[in-house]
């Protein structure tokens, strides 16, 4: 994803022609402590570097997945320090010190997380591309306590887009998860 | 997206200091739009230093009765701050109204108000636009301009503000607090955007090298009468077409104050302060709204694809001032619009 490696080839037509490209030093890579999924991570890092990116290639959680990388689709969604963002939108640096969920650290002891049983009950997925951030999404909504109605859940459901347009299982999903918890 | 050097900052001084030592740096907060503009090489900072830690993060109420917005409050935090919630719920229904649960779980406050035009131009570096590469020309004039503004354009860039947020705050009438090399200073909400005039590279009238700190709000908060009512292509998760604040006082049955501010339709929040007054007194009626949305839409423009935002603004306006005046705000999450 990152642009900036070492070799490059053929200058690109229209960004070398952009001003303060050239001349730039490549900065050192940064120190990063995480907790991920309740495990220490110390990474080295490009400041560059997306909480996503961190996550699937250096960390090879590919659980979490890559859909727009422009924050439009959630399939990146994860929890940090209990809170769902999505990772394709915050520097790795950024997150120094956090706790980070994601959707491999969501079954304990061998069971399967509510969320993960009621997406199985209620067939919430077609490819299944986006179900890691629609579990996490739904994790943090019911954190939140915000969603009462299915209305309610739809919309702040809204930043996880479903191509296979599996969104009437996935509010039966959460509406059952959401009745367990 | 081109490399650069990341730094955090210690406290505000030390971001200040931080920003005038490389004024080719940029603040990141929330990070939800600068990075997207980076990934896509329209930001190319030298350097991002990293404001996320400092002390911005509180809400709390001011000796004169208003309440104080952290810079670095994040958007969904702001929209369900029992203060907000009870007293100013204009403010936290915009909010509700835009992006996404996760987004403004990171969006912080002044990263919204500072956040860019969604022109689909100003996204494509390989598009002339006056905005990004002043001078280069607007390639949206004579292209694709179903998004762009109606009111306030110039013939440098027809751009709008997307925030829904901004929207609620200019009808507020909040103010911004910022620190800078300088002193630290106060700008009332209505000149923090700017029109873009031939300079349409500068959004606001902040300065080189401020930070924004805090925003202010003002005591009365409209919490009986309000309403934002957000038209867009898709019920959810889309920027607005049309996007209406509304808010009133009543007297008996004679309106005593009205507020009325536009989102996407300029390249800042609008307000119309004369056609305001004009409410004054009257009786919450059709025709009394009506009067007051074509004397606010007198000046609009449209280009060849947005012409419709017009007649969609004049009846959002009427819409929304009708639901203020009933006391039954537009809700967020059952969509239909009484
Ligand atoms: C898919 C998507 C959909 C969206 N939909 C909507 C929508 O419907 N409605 C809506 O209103 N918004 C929407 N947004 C935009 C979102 O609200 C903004 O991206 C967000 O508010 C920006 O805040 P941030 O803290 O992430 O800013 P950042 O990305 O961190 O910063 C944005 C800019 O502000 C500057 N900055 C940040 N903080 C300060 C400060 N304290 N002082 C000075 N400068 C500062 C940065 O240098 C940068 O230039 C959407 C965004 C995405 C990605
Ligand atoms: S409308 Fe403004 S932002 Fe869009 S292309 Fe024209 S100058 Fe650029
Ligand atoms: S990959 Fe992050 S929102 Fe689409
Ligand atoms: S199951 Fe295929 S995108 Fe949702």
């Amino acid at each position: 994803m990152p642009r900036t490696h070492t070799s490059q080839p053929a200058p690109h037509p229209v960004l070398s022609r952009l001003p303060g490209r050239a001349g730039r030093k490549t900065p050192d890579k940064l120190s990063v402590a995480l907790t991920v999924n309740g495990v220490a991570a110390q990474l080295k890092v490009a400041p560059w570097t997306t909480l996503l990116d961190a996550l699937r290639d250096h960390l090879d959680l590919t659980g979490t997945k890559k859909g727009c990388d422009h924050g439009q689709c959630g399939a990146c969604t994860v929890l940090v320090d209990g809170r769902r963002i999505v990772s394709c939108l915050t520097f790795a640096v950024m997150n120094d010190g956090a706790e980070v969920t994601t959707i491999e650290g969501l079954a304990a002891n061998g069971a399967l997380h509510p969320l993960q049983q009621a997406f199985i009950d209620h067939d919430a997925f077609q490819c299944g591309y986006c179900t890691p951030g629609q579990i996490c999404s739904a994790a943090g909504l019911i954190a939140e306590g915000k969603a009462r109605s299915a209305d309610e859940i739809r919309e702040l459901m809204s930043g996880n887009i479903c191509r296979c347009g599996a969104y009437p299982n996935i509010i039966a999903a959460i509406e059952q998860a959401m009745r367990r918890s | 997206m081109i490399n650069f050097q990341y730094a955090r900052a210690a406290d505000v001084a030390d971001a200040v200091r931080q920003m005038a030592a490389d004024p080719s740096a940029k603040f990141i907060a929330g990070g939800t739009n600068l990075i997207d503009l980076m990934k896509e090489d329209v930001e190319r900072p030298s350097r991002l230093i990293d404001i996320t830690r400092l002390p911005l993060k509180a809400v709390e109420q001011t000796p004169a009765g208003g309440v104080r917005i952290g810079a670095l409050v994040p958007n969904s935090d702001l929209a369900y701050h029992p203060l907000i919630e009870q007293r100013y719920p204009l403010l936290a229904s915009a909010i509700l109204a835009g992006a996404s649960a996760q987004l403004r779980n990171m969006a912080s406050a002044g990263g919204n108000l500072l956040q860019r035009t969604r022109c689909y131009y100003f996204y494509d570096i390989a598009t002339p636009c006056n905005k990004r590469e002043p001078g280069s020309g607007c390639s949206a004039i004579n292209g694709l301009n179903r998004i762009h503004a109606i009111l306030g354009a110039s013939e440098a860039c027809i751009a709008t503000h997307p925030s829904d947020m901004c929207v609620a705050l200019a009808a507020l009438d909040a103010e911004v607090h910022v620190a800078g090399p300088g002193e630290a200073r106060t700008i009332a909400f209505a000149d923090f955007h700017r029109l873009p005039g031939d300079t349409p590279q500068f959004d606001t009238n902040l300065q080189q090298g401020e930070i924004v700190t805090a925003v202010e709000l003002p005591p009365q908060g409209f919490a009986a009468h309000y309403t934002y009512l957000k038209i867009r292509d898709r019920l959810s998760y889309a920027f607005a077409l049309v996007s209406v604040a509304a808010a009133l006082e009543f007297d008996g049955a004679a309106i005593k104050e009205a507020r009325l501010a536009l989102g996407g339709v300029a390249h800042k929040p609008w307000r119309n302060m004369a056609v305001e007054a004009t409410l004054r007194g009257q009786t919450a009626d059709q025709a009394a709204f009506a009067r007051a949305a074509d004397e606010l839409l007198r000046d609009a423009k449209g280009y060849e694809h947005n012409s419709f935002k017009i007649d969609l603004a004049r009846r959002g306006i009427v819409r929304a001032l009708t639901q203020a005046a009933q006391g039954r705000p537009q809700s967020q999450a059952v969509k239909r619009i009484m």
